[in-house]
C-alpha cells in the first residue's frame, strides 16, 4: 500500500515545551490508523499540523508524496472529512446546513439539504433534526451531526478526533461502531486521536503509540496485545505510572 | 535589560503587530469579494439596525443637554440665542459621530468578540478552515463592511435625533418658537460639517469591526480567554475612535 499521507522529521515546540521531536508517521491508502498517547503526548497537535492548522518547527507533511502545499493542499482540503472533539458544529447554522456546508457552495440548496438529510438518516438521525440548532442536541446527538458533517462529501480521509470523549459508555460504543461501519463501506483511510481504548479495538487497523513527541510503538491493532513495551502494556491496562514533574499536557 | 535592547525590542514588537492588524485589515475588506449578500446583510441587521435604538436614544439626550449648556453658558454674554446653532454644529460634526461610534463600540465590538472568541474556543474557526472556507471572507469581511456601511447612517440619524432632541428643550423649556428654531438650526449647518460626520463614522465603524474580529479571531483559550478579548475589544476600539476623532478633526478643519 502506497502512503496516502506522510509526516516526516516533525518538531514543534511552544515555548520551552517540545510537543513533537522529530516525529515520522505513514498513513496507508484505505487504512484505519488509530493514534493513542498520553494527554499532553503530542497527538492533537499532529492532528492540527497535518491540516495545515499549526505550522511545524522543521519536517515536512506529504501527501502521496508531495509537500502539503499549494495544489496538492487544495486538492486534500477538499477531499477529507474532520469530526472534531466536541463536533464543533457552527452555532448560527441549523444542522442541515452545518452537515451540507461543503456541499452548498456546489449544488442547489434543495439537493444539498436532501444529501444532508440522507447523511443525518446515515448517522442515525431522523429528518426532523434537519432545521434544529446544534444548541438544541444532546452531546451524542451533535456528534453524529459533526460526523454527518465528515462524510457529507465522500471525502477520501477521515480524521476523527477524541471521537467518544464525553459520551457515556453506550453512546462512546454506539459512535465507535458507526465509524468502523462507515469506514468498512466507504474503504476511506481515516486517522483517529484517542486514548480510549475501546475506540482503539474498534476502529484501528493499525495503532501508532505518542509518547514525548515521537512515535514509541506502532503495529497492528491484533499486535497491540503481545508488545513488549511497558508503557503501552500499562496504556492499554490502565495501569498508574509514576508522572515526571511540570509534563502534564497541555 | 539593557534599555536599548528593551527599547528596540518594544519597537520591533509594535511594529510587528501594527503590520498584523493590517494586513488582518486589509485581506478582511478584500475577502467581501465575492460578495455573499447573505452574510452581509445578516450582519448589516446586527451591527446596524440593531443599534439604531441605542443611538437614537443617546443622541436624544446629548442633544438635548446640550441645549441646556449652551443656553445656559450662552446667557453669561447674551448669546442664548446661538442654541439652535451650536446644537446642530456641534451634533453633526463632533457628538453625533464620536458617540454614536462609542455606543456602538459597546454593542458591536464587544458581541463581534465574543462571538468569534467562543467560535475560536470551540474549534468551529478550525472547522470552517476543514471545510476550505476562509475565516476572514466569511466571519470578518462582512462584519467590516456592515460596520463601514451603517455607521455612518447610525450617525446620520444620530444627528437628526439629537438635533430634534436640542429642539424639544429649546421649545418647551427654553422658550423658543418652534419655526425660528428650526431655521436657525439649518441657517449656519454647512454641507461639510455634514458628510466630514459621516465619513468619521465609517472610520469609527471600521475600527469597531476590526477591534471586535482582531480580539475575537485571536482569543485566548477558555472562558477568560473570551472575557479578555470582549473587554480589550471595547476599550481598543473606545480609545481608538477618540484618538481617530482628533486626527480627522485635525485633517477636516484646520
Amino acid at each position: 500500500m502506497s502512503a496516502l499521507i506522510s509526516v516526516r522529521g516533525a518538531r514543534k515546540s511552544f515555548g520551552s515545551k517540545q510537543v513533537l521531536a522529530g516525529l515520522d508517521l505513514d498513513l496507508a491508502e484505505g487504512e484505519s490508523l488509530v493514534v493513542i498517547g498520553g494527554s499532553g503526548s503530542g497527538k492533537s497537535v499532529l492532528l492540527r499540523a497535518i491540516l495545515g492548522l499549526e505550522t511545524l518547527d522543521s519536517g515536512q507533511v506529504l501527501c502521496r508524496a508531495k509537500p502539503m502545499q499549494g495544489r496538492v493542499r487544495d486538492d486534500f482540503m477538499d477531499s477529507f472529512g474532520m469530526l472534531f472533539q466536541n463536533a464543533a458544529l457552527f452555532d448560527s447554522l441549523p444542522i442541515w446546513r452545518n452537515v451540507a456546508f461543503r456541499l452548498l457552495g456546489r449544488m442547489p440548496a434543495a439537493k444539498a439539504r436532501a444529501l444532508a438529510i440522507e447523511k443525518l438518516d446515515r448517522v442515525g438521525l431522523g429528518p426532523e433534526v434537519a432545521d434544529l440548532f446544534p444548541a438544541e442536541l444532546s452531546g451524542g446527538m451533535r456528534k453524529r451531526a459533526g460526523l454527518a458533517r465528515a462524510i457529507a462529501a465522500s471525502p477520501k480521509v477521515i480524521f476523527f478526533d477524541e471521537p467518544t470523549t464525553g459520551l457515556d459508555p453506550i453512546r462512546a460504543a454506539t459512535i465507535n461502531e458507526l465509524i468502523r461501519s462507515i469506514l468498512d463501506e466507504s474503504g476511506v483511510s481515516a486517522i483517529t486521536i484517542t486514548h480510549d481504548m475501546t475506540s482503539v479495538r474498534t476502529i484501528a487497523d493499525r495503532v501508532a503509540l505518542l509518547d514525548h513527541g515521537q512515535i514509541r510503538w506502532q503495529g497492528p491493532v491484533a499486535r497491540m496485545d503481545d508488545a513488549k513495551d511497558d508503557y503501552l502494556r500499562d496504556f492499554i491496562a490502565g495501569r498508574a505510572r509514576p508522572m515526571a514533574r511540570n509534563t502534564e499536557p497541555g | 535589560m539593557n534599555p536599548v535592547r528593551l527599547t528596540g525590542r518594544l519597537a520591533l514588537a509594535a511594529t510587528g503587530g501594527t503590520g498584523r492588524i493590517a494586513i488582518f485589515a486589509g485581506r478582511g475588506l478584500a475577502g467581501i469579494l465575492p460578495l455573499q449578500a447573505g452574510l452581509l446583510f445578516r450582519q448589516i441587521i446586527q451591527i446596524g439596525w440593531l443599534s439604531l435604538p441605542v443611538v437614537g436614544l443617546t443622541a436624544l439626550f446629548t442633544g438635548a443637554a446640550l441645549a441646556l449648556q449652551i443656553h445656559s453658558g450662552g446667557e453669561r454674554f447674551q448669546a442664548s440665542d446661538v442654541v439652535p446653532a451650536i446644537v446642530a454644529i456641534g451634533m453633526v460634526r463632533e457628538l453625533g459621530p464620536v458617540l454614536g461610534g462609542l455606543m456602538v463600540a459597546a454593542r458591536v465590538a464587544s458581541a463581534i468578540a465574543a462571538e468569534l472568541g467562543t467560535m475560536r474556543v470551540t474549534e468551529q474557526i478550525d472547522a470552517l478552515v476543514t471545510l476550505s472556507t476562509d475565516p476572514l471572507k466569511w466571519l470578518v469581511a462582512p462584519r467590516l463592511w456592515a460596520a463601514v456601511l451603517t455607521v455612518p447612517i447610525l450617525v446620520g440619524v444620530g444627528d437628526l435625533v439629537g438635533i430634534m432632541g436640542g429642539w424639544l428643550v429649546g421649545v418647551n423649556a427654553l422658550g423658543f418658537n418652534s419655526a425660528t428654531y428650526i431655521a436657525n438650526s439649518w441657517a449656519y449647518l454647512e454641507s461639510w460639517d455634514v458628510i466630514s460626520g459621516l465619513i468619521k463614522g465609517a472610520a469609527f465603524g471600521f475600527l469597531v469591526a476590526l477591534s471586535g474580529c482582531w480580539f475575537g479571531m485571536n482569543a485566548g483559550l477558555g472562558a477568560a480567554g473570551v472575557g479578555r478579548a470582549t473587554t480589550n475589544a471595547v476599550v481598543v476600539a473606545s480609545v481608538a475612535i477618540l484618538a481617530a476623532n482628533f486626527i480627522l478633526t485635525g485633517l477636516f478643519f484646520r
